[in-house]
């Protein structure tokens, strides 16, 4: 609880800062009133259907990461896990980049989030296929190593291939991650399937406090492993699939957040679960500020600004973890 | 009332059997050691018995739903696996998850007396990733005792300990059985066995060479037998001494 609320209260706070930023510099008044639907429809327009799906989306975008990576550290019981680490957010991209380079998403607005929400499904059910129900957490991340080089490749091999040079130029932005003009139908289309992956993964916290022990003291312990390794794989494929889908590859994330949350949490996976969902979100929100701040004309990418904050603040991690040994 | 029965176990790794055809039961009150060469199947024995492992035959605890079964024997694994640096409080509360929450008074009752029963309270607050292995083992053990089960079944809960705390941990594994819970643990030291277990199970190969007081199963015709140990049994006023003297080949 003593984390709970300032991590709430930061989330907060940066979501209205990041509300009330935008081309047009809108006082307080307007922004709040033109959330709810009050003053100046031109205020109500730029503040609905502009600003709220980019902040809220940013909000959405860094729980999903923050969650899907605290329970993929927790389940596999490695702090250098991610959620990218079984291939979904690689298959997603992959998803995305046949949707721009086929003309899928020119002519059709939703095809490209559909599409790479579909391949993040199949990303899952390819592991499964792999994996088999019953395997064990190495197996999972063989498997998931070789879903994700294979959606590397693939995707390589597509801009390889491109002879269009707008889509090209396009898929290389898209891949850059960002939630900048994005709609109210991302919006529609992101929130219900994050909340449920969010839902599905917060559900495993016994289940990761007991992994504490191995899969044998877990499972002892009652915990049965096929059922939250399945919970695992469809939470974070809905929620990291989602987050893909409208955002594009942000990395660092769900590697970094869990990590600098873990000593505030007495290491305790149920608990770094939610304070890692807020932790992305917190961060996702800093990070969408900071593009929008610091070159406000060129459109500075969320995906490229999260790597230059989040692999300083890890080599500071590790610096500080080799100390400590 | 038996706390685990088994009937016929049968554990196979492709064709070959490692725990063949096991029939045993433990009662309420026994104290009992399982022992036998390395690889000589107790490990598997006790996995299979807790259906961690497929298998064939029968187990009353493998039968049991998985939290039932949890809340009916305690498994204290032999690789000592502390993923993160929770503290020992928090590692120890962990063998408090099978049963209901509503029990919240109770929880709090039980992490207390299973760190003052290993002499684990000063470290409470300790991050038990930078406990020595041996603090680890005991605060693993408080883990397991935590849990409350009739039935205990700890994998060489002794290995790595310093003598004491060898001979205080098989004291603590009498006393719970003395007070009407039960234990199974596979042991090496056959001295230690004998002296603190009320019965031993002898294993050779996956079969059931043994059963019964230490000092019928531990016979210097068993030793040379199944352990290929030259060994005497000596009657010492402080109770059975096993003095290895050579290997058989």
């Amino acid at each position: 609880m003593r984390l709970a609320l300032p991590l709430a209260a930061l989330v907060l706070a940066l979501f209205f800062t990041s509300l009330g930023l935008g081309y047009a510099a809108l006082p307080p008044r307007a922004v709040l009133g033109g959330l709810v639907g009050l003053g100046d429809p031109l205020h109500v327009m730029v503040m609905q259907e502009i600003r709220l799906p980019r902040s809220a989306l940013a909000a959405l975008v860094g729980a999903a990461l923050g969650v899907s990576g605290a329970a993929m550290q927790g389940y596999l019981r490695n702090p250098l896990a991610e959620p990218g680490l079984i291939g979904v957010s690689g298959s997603a991209a992959l998803g995305a980049v046949l949707a721009l380079q086929s003309g899928l998403a020119a002519a059709f607005a939703l095809a490209l989030p559909l599409m790479a929400l579909l391949f993040a499904l199949g990303a899952v059910a390819l592991i499964l296929l792999l994996a088999g129900p019953r395997g064990g957490s190495l197996v999972l991340i063989l498997a998931g190593i070789a879903v994700s080089a294979l959606a590397g490749a693939l995707t390589s091999l597509v801009l390889n291939l491109s002879s269009n040079p707008y889509a090209t130029y396009e898929i290389v932005f898209w891949m850059m991650g960002s939630v900048a003009d994005r709609s109210l139908t991302h919006l529609a289309l992101a929130a219900p399937l994050i909340a449920l992956g969010g839902a599905a993964l917060l559900t495993l916290g016994r289940g990761l406090d007991a992994l504490t022990l191995g899969e044998d003291g877990a499972q002892a312990l009652g915990i049965s492993l096929t059922s939250l390794r399945l919970r695992l794989l469809f939470g974070t494929a809905a929620a990291v699939g989602a987050a893909t889908a409208v955002a594009g590859a942000v990395g660092f994330v769900g590697l970094v957040v869990p990590h600098l949350l873990r000593p505030l949490c007495g290491a305790r996976p149920s608990r770094l679960l939610w304070a890692s969902a807020l932790g992305g979100a917190a961060m996702l929100l800093a990070a969408d500020i900071a593009v929008r701040l610091i070159l406000p004309e060129r459109d500075l990418k969320l995906g490229v600004v999260m790597a230059l904050i989040g692999a300083p603040l890890f080599l500071h991690l590790i610096y500080k973890t080799r100390r400590g040994l | 009332m038996s706390l685990l029965s088994l009937d016929a176990l049968t554990v196979r790794r492709g064709q070959c059997p490692v725990v063949d055809g096991v029939t045993l039961s433990i009662e309420p009150g026994e104290c009992v050691g399982l022992i036998g060469p390395n690889g000589a199947g107790k490990t598997t024995l006790m996995r299979a018995a807790l259906g961690l492992i497929p298998h064939a035959g029968q187990s009353s605890l493998s039968a049991l739903p998985a939290r039932e079964r949890a809340r009916a024997a305690a498994w204290l694994p032999q690789a000592r696996e502390i993923a993160w640096p929770i503290s020992v409080e928090t590692l120890v509360a962990l063998g408090r998850l099978p049963h209901d929450s509503r029990a919240g008074a109770l929880r709090a009752d039980a992490v207390g007396a299973a760190l003052s029963r290993m002499g684990l309270e000063g470290f409470r607050q300790r991050k038990a990733t930078e406990l020595s292995g041996g603090e680890q083992a005991r605060v693993l053990i408080a883990r397991a005792l935590a849990q409350e089960a009739p039935l205990l079944m700890a994998d060489e809960p002794i290995a790595g300990l310093d003598p004491a705390a060898q001979i205080a941990t098989l004291r603590i594994f009498e006393d719970l059985a003395q007070e009407g819970h039960a234990v199974l643990t596979s042991l090496h030291d056959l001295t230690l066995a004998a002296r603190h277990c009320t019965r031993l199970i002898l294993l050779d190969r996956g079969r059931l060479a043994a059963d019964g007081p230490p000092l019928e199963v531990l016979t210097e015709d068993t030793l040379a037998q199944v352990f290929h140990l030259r060994a005497h049994m000596l009657q010492t006023e402080h109770g059975p001494l096993l003095q290895p003297l050579g290997v058989l080949s």
